[in-house]
């Protein structure tokens, strides 16, 4: 086996102020709220907030951008924190299952995924949930295909798939 | 996963005088490539510099009836353009099928061009691979290689180029825009993929800190009426097996002219130029699909693992030329094309 090629460690041309790869000052905003902590740059958005914000909702299945249960929202926008770098979220907004809640009323999207039973195990279901409140706001949840379609960077192992489009059918009816 | 450091520019000309500066520097855009194999320790920058915030998200129209996409639009956003979803509907619906919503939310069009691929023995780190490590060999040629391609391969890689909207783009002779330390530069979309050959490292022509600005698509009458069809293993959020981008325009049961890409077969985005040679002036019909899906599989070199993509690239031809020419798939030519999404 042949070791890959490790680069050296010169220094780069000034042009662009550099930051780490020994821990930096990094503010984040989530759900609304600032929070300045120090990081390594290679901290993904995933680590960051669970490890460092305490926020847990985001779940880390599969950490390469295959299962979706690590999606959250970048500027309103769901995506993958586990292929997000945290120091590259600075200046955009975050939203986690977390900030979904206003107060101790469930969003209708978590109410709808308990009355519905749409999971078993639960691990995949705060990115279940954060995919599918961004699929009602995109408009692709005309029918059980287009749900299908558009929902399947969320994996669910236990297989929970027909209650977790009766949940968000359930939605997209009383919103629309 | 290594450390790293971090720039954020805010103009082209700083993003790329950084990393043409600094060979141990890469662009980092959407990071569905760039930091996943960073975690596989594929890649190994010592730094990132961040180009999201650049000024590249334009989709403008060109007074030629085409399109200037920027290089940091994302997939989403240029799969709901509506002048591409009007105009272009194969490259919609290619961006569409392509990944996952959340993906398709992060990867830009710039990325998806530049974009490593997808072969188990490239992001392992560990295996031969004379795309990671020239020379050193390559482990999918015996290996499982189900997914691999049959055309443009060679004795030292047989990856598939993995992207869906690059094979419309290559079937509508896009150009790729590039900024780098010598100034901008234009390739012709064909010219900007290089097959593996004997260095199978090299897959673009780009200098170190050439950075692609943009994807510019001419204008082309005939692709309103255009197709991408993918065949996989899911029917989502999977890669393709073997896909065709097809446009065809006919005057009494003639083929006038005709654009044709293949994906998932092939070493990178193919234009099927033989099929294209055989098509054009002939009778539409089954017949003439057949002969010249043949023809341009006729150069295919596969496995026993992979010999299937032979006959299904064929077939996913000849059944895309079939739809595109049967009376009852061709809209009255005013009435724009809804894309399936």
């Amino acid at each position: 086996m042949s070791a890959p090629h490790v680069p050296s460690r010169a220094p780069a041309a000034a042009v662009l102020p550099e930051r780490g790869p020994d821990p930096v000052t990094v503010t984040l905003s989530v759900n609304g709220a600032d929070h300045t902590f120090d990081i390594e740059p290679r901290v993904s958005l995933l680590d960051a907030l669970r490890e460092r914000l305490a926020m847990t909702g985001a779940k880390k299945g599969c950490d390469q951008g295959t299962c979706g249960a690590c999606t959250v929202w970048v500027d309103g926008r769901r995506v993958l924190a586990c292929l997000t770098l945290a120091i590259a979220c600075e200046g955009r907004e975050v939203t986690t299952v977390e900030g979904l809640a206003e107060g101790d009323e469930l969003h209708a999207m978590q109410s709808a995924f308990i009355e519905q039973d749409a999971f078993q195990c639960g691990y995949c279901t705060p990115g279940q949930i954060m995919s599918a409140v961004a699929l009602l706001n995109e408009g692709h949840a005309a029918d059980d295909a287009e749900i299908r379609e558009w929902m399947s960077g969320n994996i669910c192992r236990c297989a929970a798939y027909p209650h977790i489009r009766a949940a968000i059918r359930t939605v997209r009816d009383r919103t629309t | 996963m290594r450390p790293i450091s971090y720039s954020r520019a805010s103009a082209v000309a700083d993003a790329v005088a950084a990393v043409a500066a600094d060979p141990t520097s890469d662009f980092l855009a959407g990071g569905t490539t760039e930091v996943d194999l960073l975690r596989q320790n594929v890649l190994l920058p010592r730094r990132l510099v961040d180009i999201n915030d650049l000024p590249l998200t334009q989709i403008e129209d060109r007074p030629d009836g085409g399109l200037y996409i920027g290089a940091l639009a994302r997939m989403s956003e240029v799969a709901e353009a509506p002048a591409v979803r009007e105009r272009f509907p194969m490259v919609a619906q290619a961006l569409v099928l392509g990944a996952s919503a959340q993906l398709r939310n992060m990867a830009s069009m710039g990325g998806n061009m530049m974009q490593r691929v997808r072969c188990g023995y490239f992001r392992d780190a560990t295996s031969l691979c004379n795309k990671r490590d020239p020379g050193s060999g390559c482990s999918a040629l015996d290996g499982f290689n189900r997914g691999h391609a049959v055309l443009g391969v060679s004795e030292h890689c047989i990856a598939t180029h993995p992207s869906d909207v690059a094979v419309p783009l290559m079937a509508l002779d896009a150009r790729i825009h590039t900024e780098g330390p010598h100034g901008r530069q234009v390739y012709a979309i064909d010219d900007f993929f290089l097959l593996p050959g004997d260095t199978p490292h090299l897959e673009h022509p780009l200098a170190h800190g050439e950075l692609v600005v943009g994807i510019e698509v001419p204008g082309l009458r005939m692709a309103r009426d255009s197709r991408y069809l993918k065949v996989r293993d899911r029917e989502s959020y999977e890669f393709a097996l073997a896909s065709v981008a097809a446009a065809v325009t006919m005057e009494d049961g003639v083929i006038r002219d005709v654009r044709l890409a293949l994906g998932g077969v092939a070493t990178k985005p193919w234009r099927a130029r033989r099929a294209e040679e055989i098509l054009r002036g002939a009778p539409a019909g089954t017949e003439t699909f057949r002969r010249a899906a043949r023809e341009e599989l006729s150069a295919a070199r596969s496995t026993p693992l992979n010999a299937f993509k032979t006959e299904l690239a064929q077939r996913t031809m000849i059944r895309v030329l079939e739809t595109l020419t049967s009376p009852e798939s061709r809209p009255d030519p005013e009435t724009p094309t809804e894309s399936p999404s």
